[in-house]
């Protein structure tokens, strides 16, 4: 599933709802980082399908932030 | 500090903050602002991204109403993105740490994103570049959207930096505060040039690129006389201009007490002084610097400032308020002069390959003749509000004066037909701008109320200069003995026959020929306003009898160089000051 806008926007609608700092971390060759709670930086991360992701969220939130981040992952963002 | 050196249009000097009002094509020129001006960009940063999102919500719901939730969508991304705060806090951090304008450190934050969708490999998101271009465009189109917002509310006195006045912009000016322009593009008769000159503050244009040299905030310095811009002057060139301009509004202030004397000579010689002026919110200004009327009412605006020709309506709406301001004071009214110039040339299907020689003026109207009826008609309904007067421009035959008339009976007796009131005895005249008519003014004296002298095109048909024309301009002069002996005959023909004769060109408001024309009998002087108190000034200095012997020996010259000289000599004697 590839983070293009619309789920990117979705996923950044939910970030902004926790207190919590979001970061969203891809591996591979060329590391990248990004603020889970900003749009643009969640599409220039160029996270294409098959992508693995790393969801890490730092406050009183945290928990439940990265739980419902990952669900909205596993539901593929609601679609299909 | 910077030396810039352009075209003075408008004289003057005056020391000012600049306010640089951005190209409409929006490039946006890198420029810097001064540290306490940061809070104020940050705002109005933050008021263009909510006018973009309240824009776009709009027309999110318009789109999605007309063709559906699908493309509707594409705007809930632009807001998406405007409603980044990361995104919001690195152009805030350009402001901050660059010192840039709202406008350049969107661009560059923009762009920089932008390169990073162009460096995608996913074809799809790479696409969304464009979608990057878009949220720039309208996040800019709403920043400069708020400086032409905030010309029109100016708290402190400006000098407005700007690539070309669009009539727009200077519509929306407020003009209280305005004390200068500059621009990059423009010529004397550039529309900056003519706003400069009637609300009678110094400008300098054609200066190349000093919307890129200038940010707002700088301190300038405009010297419309010498036609110089002084960027960041240095305490010497402080002090100078200051002594300058104190010394100008010493002796405007002077020249203001003159406003409400009458215009006559010495030994009791009345004249009349009359202002120039292309749109009736000129009126009250020239009125207050001491004019007795509108001596030239140039109609050619009201078809420029429009992207289309007037109507009859539009046409009376304007003469109709003219002449409220004027209560009571006579308002010449110049049909259609337009033909000539750049807008007429661009929009023709054929370009003449001489224009000036070519299809303009009258000669346009007669050839259109419904347009012209419905100038004419609005000018005649206008007539029972005021003293309005006709005057046809460009006559070089007697036929063309009786065509025109011809089409004047026409309209009169359409508006009889109708029942729609007007003055029959109005005042029809012509302007005396070719050598054929002024030739054969005794002629056409017999067939027109008054004469009106337009000196520029006068000298350009005499002479064979176009004085646009930098290999020629030099020859261009209004001393020329034979413009001169042009100018004598006409006066004399009008005065033999009963006829007033004015001149409305830009000699009437030279200090350096009011003597030469009031000794040649001239009754009225048609000019910008601004100029009105310094002609006065010299009015009410000298004896006909003086003015008389000076304009005999000016006639016994044979060369325009001992004519300036001897006029110089001749005015400095009156007032040493003027020169």
């Amino acid at each position: 599933m590839g983070l293009h806008a619309r789920p990117a926007m979705q996923f950044v609608d939910l970030a902004n709802q926790f207190t919590s700092e979001v970061r969203v971390l891809k591996g591979g060759d060329e590391p990248v980082e990004a603020d889970g709670k900003s749009v643009m930086q969640m599409i220039v991360l160029e996270a294409t399908q098959g992508t693995p992701l790393t969801i890490e969220a730092n406050g009183d939130d945290a928990d439940e932030a990265v739980k419902q981040l990952a669900e909205l992952f596993e539901s593929k963002f609601g679609e299909e | 500090m910077e030396i810039k050196k352009g075209i003075g249009v408008s004289p003057g000097v005056v020391i000012s903050t600049a306010i640089v009002i951005d190209a409409e094509d929006l490039v946006i020129p890198k420029r810097n602002i001064t540290p306490d001006a940061i809070p104020h960009e940050i705002e109005r940063l933050s008021r263009a991204i909510d006018a973009t999102i309240v824009d776009l919500q709009k027309l999110r719901d318009d789109v999605t109403n007309q063709h559906g939730k699908e493309i509707g969508g594409i705007f809930d991304f632009h807001i998406g993105i405007l409603r980044d705060k990361l995104l919001r806090n690195q152009i805030v951090a350009e402001i901050e740490k660059n010192h840039a304008t709202a406008e350049y450190a969107s661009s560059v934050v923009m762009r920089r994103y932008a390169n990073k969708f162009l460096a995608m490999t996913d074809r799809v998101l790479s696409e969304r570049v464009k979608d990057i271009h878009d949220i720039e465009k309208g996040l800019l189109r709403s920043l400069i959207g708020q400086k032409h917002q905030d010309l029109a509310h100016l708290t402190q006195d400006v000098i407005v930096i700007a690539h070309d006045l669009l009539p727009s912009q200077t519509a929306a000016l407020d003009r209280s505060h305005v004390k200068g322009f500059a621009t990059d593009a423009g010529g004397r008769t550039s529309h900056t040039a003519i706003v400069a000159r009637a609300m009678g503050i110094p400008a300098v244009v054609g200066l190349g690129n000093i919307t890129s040299e200038v940010s707002g905030g700088d301190q300038v310095i405009i010297d419309g006389t010498r036609g110089m811009v002084i960027v960041n002057p240095d305490e010497d060139q402080l002090t100078e201009h200051r002594e300058y301009e104190k010394k100008q509004l010493q002796l405007e202030s002077d020249l203001a007490t003159l406003r409400d004397l009458p215009a006559q000579t010495l030994d009791g010689h009345a004249v009349s002084l009359q202002a120039n002026i292309e749109f009736p919110g000129e009126i009250d200004d020239a009125v207050i610097r001491g004019a007795q009327g509108i001596g030239l009412y140039r109609t050619e605006f009201l078809y420029l400032a429009a992207d289309h020709e007037p109507d009859e309506e539009e046409h009376y709406a304007a003469y109709a308020e003219a002449l409220e301001r004027l209560q009571g004071k006579p308002l010449v009214i110049r049909t259609l002069d337009l033909g000539a110039d750049k807008y007429t040339q661009e929009k023709a299907q054929n370009p003449e390959r001489n224009p000036f020689l070519g299809d303009r003026s009258i000669r346009m109207c007669l050839h259109d003749i419904p347009m012209f009826k419905r100038q004419l008609r609005a000018i005649m309904r206008s007539s029972v509000l005021g003293d309005v007067r006709i005057m046809f421009p460009m006559i070089s035959t007697l036929m063309e004066l009786r065509q025109a008339k011809m089409v004047l009976n026409d309209v009169i007796e359409e508006l009889e037909e109708d029942g729609i009131p007007f003055r029959r005895d109005i005042p029809i005249g012509i302007m005396i701008e070719v050598p054929s008519a002024a030739l054969m003014a005794n002629n056409f004296a017999k067939e027109v109320n008054f004469f009106s002298i337009g000196t520029n095109d006068l000298i350009q048909y005499t002479l064979a200069v176009d004085r646009t024309n930098e290999r020629v301009a030099g020859l261009f002069c209004p001393a020329h003995p034979a413009v001169l002996a042009l100018i004598r005959d006409v006066i004399r023909a009008g005065a033999r026959n009963s006829v007033s004769v004015s001149v409305c060109g830009e000699m009437a408001g030279e200090p350096l020929y009011t003597l030469l024309l009031l000794g040649l009998g001239l009754t009225t002087f048609s000019m910008n306003g601004p100029d009105i108190p310094e002609v006065k000034k010299i009015i009410r200095s000298v004896t006909t009898e003086h003015a008389r012997n000076v304009a005999r020996k000016v006639m016994s010259f044979d060369s325009e160089r001992q004519v300036m000289h001897f006029l110089r000599e001749e005015t400095r004697k009156i007032i040493p000051e003027a020169f």
